[in-house]
């Protein structure tokens, strides 16, 4: 398999070949993920692979496939796009994982949500400054 | 070399989907459920992705951004869906 003795045709078959099964080996990571992690939050972090570098892997080897030039800027706006709703959604289930304790505390390593929910709730009956409302919250 | 990489991307993106579906069907929550749905969604996406570079044909690719928009409105509602029903018993 030595690239110099392939043509430049082969060359690029062989590219958007690799592309194509790292691409869809994102898709089985994911599942595996799914299957294997624990709660809500760390199956989010399997879940984004094939939303994001592997549709990007897949989609450069669709345009590396297609050999013209006018599909790479229809393919990048794909792409784009995809970059553009994969964190709200994301956001939007996190945020909905949290409210309603779909998550282990004791797995994660920092919680750094906590303490703002906690600044917000003693927050909401007070009117005094920040000095004021800490001291008088004991 | 185009056969086999097909061939090879079919069966990892069958188990990948199977996967999917297997948490979709066992999820312990609503929200495991909507991101198993999601990743069911992309695995949909990559299929089409291949499909396309096998053949030589750009036909799927308004499908793909299709697909991409209806999972983002999906999981978008239902999470908006869950928050605000879980919330309910614990403000009255």
């Amino acid at each position: 398999m030595n690239p110099e003795t392939f043509s430049g045709d082969a060359v690029i078959d062989a590219v958007s070949a690799v592309f194509m099964v790292v691409g869809a080996l994102m898709s089985l990571a994911a599942a595996v993920g799914l299957l294997r992690f624990p709660d809500l939050m760390t199956r989010m972090h399997a879940a984004t692979k094939p939303q994001v570098l592997g549709l990007f892997l897949l989609l450069f080897a669709l345009g590396l496939q297609m050999r013209t030039w006018w599909v790479w800027p229809v393919l990048v706006v794909a792409w784009i796009f995809q970059l553009l709703t994969v964190p709200v959604s994301a956001h939007m289930v996190g945020r909905a994982g949290y409210r309603t304790k779909h998550l282990h505390p004791e797995l994660l390593s920092t919680d750094e949500l906590e303490a703002v929910v906690q600044q917000a709730a003693g927050k909401s009956g007070f009117t005094e400054d920040d000095g004021d409302a800490a001291a008088g919250r004991r | 070399m185009m056969q086999i990489v097909l061939t090879v991307t079919a069966v990892v993106l069958s188990l990948a989907a199977g996967g999917a579906i297997i948490r979709i069907a066992r999820g312990p929550s609503l929200l495991d459920r909507v991101l198993a749905a999601d990743v069911l969604l992309a695995i949909v996406g990559a299929a089409l992705c291949i499909d396309m570079a096998v053949n030589r044909h750009l036909n799927n690719l308004m499908l793909l951004v299709a697909v991409s928009l209806i999972g983002f409105v999906g999981s978008v509602t239902v999470a908006r869906f869950v928050a605000d029903r879980r919330e309910l018993p614990r403000e009255s």
